[in-house]
């Protein structure tokens, strides 16, 4: 059985516009102890996705469909069940390591609180476990930087200390939202290599939400391609990056800078992504896709297995004419 | 810490000699004296009087011996208007009253502001947010001049419960009126700022954090939301404090409670030039050392803030 399973999810925010389509009819699982990467430009709803696992969609957001984590259905669950989900089961890290500590507290009362709600742990337990697993991040030094507020930590060790807050219970399933995206190229390795160690660890499984697909590459077994809320492509990660199979997939590929060619110009898609508010009622990609057909317009296409069924793309485009 | 509060009380010092020559220079600028009225004194009684209290003098002599008493002996002088009373007096008298209205306004004004502020944020765009807004903003365009009147006709004449006016040494039932009536446009002021403070707050990247790690709502508010939220009430809270305990000189007159408020207004009326200068340098001093408290309060809260 799966550990995660999304079902026809679909995400609606009310603004004083009008109503926001962030997600349309996404549905994907993960098993346990797996790694699943989820890419996509800024806008494709990836975040929203896990928000709503998470039950952190903001106000006005509505979700529809299901989110099952094992018998438990995640939509429409009341905050206190939710509660005993979250941080127990579920754990989340943030795209910014800066502002996702509270500034106001010392880390170590910020973790020891995870453990003194969850684990009915008192304080001092508490506060050594917590320095156990900043020590198991790696985190040098971890009994002293413990006491110290986050303005006084770099932005990797803030996302370290990030990450071993949200292994505190031992959940079955982390969710890394971007956690990468605001650190430097370097940290970046070290974060992404400690997230694969923890996974192996702990075996905790992962779902990584990245625009990058540079990140994706050494570390996710699986990846699942986002645009206007829905899947474009999903599959083995080895699969997808050795022959994608939807031209925006292809189009995230090129977009990796690379060094080794001497082309110096950076690749892009051309055109920006859809008005999630009009969004068409055909392909969302119609728009700056090259091989946009009269159809693409008017009927989206589903999404069918290829390769035996070991891959999926939601494109009118047969596979043949893809390169 | 030590440093700053010694910084601080350093620069304290020179701010009370700015505040003591400006005060001087326009009392004296203004035109009529202590002793003119409307059937002048003969000359030669005025000029006596005038050399008894030091009036002859040059400007600067009196404002250089005026700071001598005060640093030396503590003493803010005679009032000119009070024969044998002395500022120090008139303070001792005034000022009692208004600290107890005062610091209970103080008490009320934050703790119904904050509470109906976070109130509002916690709750935002429900009936409750709708109603502590609603209630603020009344409270807010009600000045005191037309409460003070309201609540004497209300609980008095009407209702008959409460004293119309008089202090009778603080007794409960005297004080609650000139409380309510003092305290209301402030606490206004405060749930305002808590309320917009705490949305942000509440709206903010740690927030999140906090809810996703399954923490209750309760405990969010508490310990994670609320510190941050009052930063901004803070550098509010400390002129408003002195606002309050300096009293208010409608509350003085409406509720005849005899407090400072009223002292000064008339001190400035009658040229009492002594207690007018006494008074203001008690609220000049009030103001610095409470701005002093609020910086402290504020590193307090926010560790990225060395003193």
């Amino acid at each position: 059985m799966s550990l995660l399973e999304v079902k026809d999810l679909s995400i609606s925010f009310e603004i004083t516009d009008g109503t926001v389509n962030a997600v349309n009819g996404l549905s994907f699982d993960i098993d346990a102890g797996q790694t699943l990467a989820i890419v996509g430009e800024s806008g494709s709803g990836k975040s929203q996705t896990v928000f709503a696992a998470m039950g952190l969609l903001a106000d006005n957001g509505t979700a529809k469909g299901s989110i099952k984590f094992g018998d438990l259905e995640l939509i429409g669950m009341s905050e206190q069940r939710l509660n005993k989900v979250r941080a127990e089961q579920i754990a989340m890290i943030f795209q910014d390591p800066m502002t996702s500590l509270n500034p106001y507290m010392r880390i170590s009362d910020q973790m020891v609180e995870v453990l003194m709600q969850h684990k009915k742990m008192n304080k001092s337990d508490a506060l050594k476990e917590s320095i156990k697993m900043l020590e198991a991040v790696h985190l040098p030094d971890a009994k002293s930087v413990i006491r110290r507020y986050p303005h006084e930590c770099s932005g990797g060790m803030r996302q370290r200390i990030m990450i071993a807050m949200a292994l505190l219970c031992r959940p079955k399933l982390l969710i890394a939202d971007e956690p990468t995206t605001a650190l430097d190229v370097t940290v970046q390795a070290q974060i992404m290599t400690l997230l694969s160690d923890v996974q192996k660890e702990f075996g905790t499984a992962i779902i990584l939400i990245t625009h990058d697909l540079g990140v994706v590459a050494g570390s996710c077994r699986e990846t699942l391609v986002m645009y206007g809320g829905r899947v474009m492509e999903f599959g083995k990660t080895k699969d997808i990056f050795a022959s994608p199979g939807h031209p925006y997939t292809k189009g995230l590929l090129s977009a990796i800078p690379r060094l080794d060619t001497e082309n110096a110009e950076l690749a892009s898609i051309p055109g920006n992504p859809p008005n999630a508010m009009t969004l068409p009622k055909g392909c969302p990609f119609a728009g700056r896709c090259a091989h946009t057909m009269d159809k693409c317009w008017d009927v989206m296409p589903a999404l069918e297995p290829f390769a035996e069924g070991t891959r999926l793309r939601a494109c009118h485009l047969p596979l043949e004419e893809m390169n | 810490m030590f440093n700053f509060v010694l910084r601080r009380l350093g620069i304290a010092i020179p701010t009370m000699l700015l505040l003591i020559i400006f005060s001087f220079i326009m009392m004296h600028a203004a035109p009529g004296g202590p002793f003119n009225s409307e059937r002048p004194l003969p000359p030669q009684v005025l000029a006596n009087i005038e050399a008894r209290y030091g009036l002859d003098k040059p400007l600067p002599v009196q404002m250089f011996d005026y700071v001598v008493a005060i640093v030396t002996q503590f003493d803010f002088g005679p009032s000119f208007r009070y024969a044998d009373r002395s500022v120090n007096d008139i303070i001792a008298l005034g000022f009692p009253v208004t600290l107890t209205y005062g610091l209970w306004s103080f008490v009320v004004a934050v703790t119904v502001g904050v509470s109906l502020g976070v109130a509002a944020a916690v709750y935002h765009n429900s009936w409750l947010d709708y109603l502590a807004v609603g209630v603020s903003i009344g409270a807010q365009v009600l000045p005191n001049f037309v409460m003070a009147p309201i609540l004497v006709l209300v609980f008095t004449l009407w209702l008959g419960l409460l004293p119309g006016g008089g202090w009778n040494g603080g007794q409960w039932n005297h004080v609650i009126m000139p409380v309510i009536a003092l305290s209301t446009s402030y606490m206004a002021n405060i749930a305002r700022i808590t309320r917009s403070s705490m949305l942000e707050v509440l709206h903010s990247n740690f927030i999140r954090t906090a809810r996703a790690k399954g923490l209750p709502q309760r405990r969010i508010i508490w310990t994670h939301a609320l510190k941050p939220s009052l930063l901004p009430v803070i550098s509010y809270l400390g002129p408003a404090f002195v606002g309050m305990i300096t009293g208010s000189v409608v509350v003085d007159v409406y509720f005849s409670t005899g407090g400072i408020g009223q002292l000064f207004v008339n001190s400035a009326l009658t040229r009492d030039y002594s207690v007018m200068m006494g008074i203001t340098i008690l609220f000049g001093a009030l103001t610095i050392f409470f701005n002093m408290v609020v910086d402290v309060l504020y590193a307090w809260i926010d560790p990225k803030i060395r003193l």
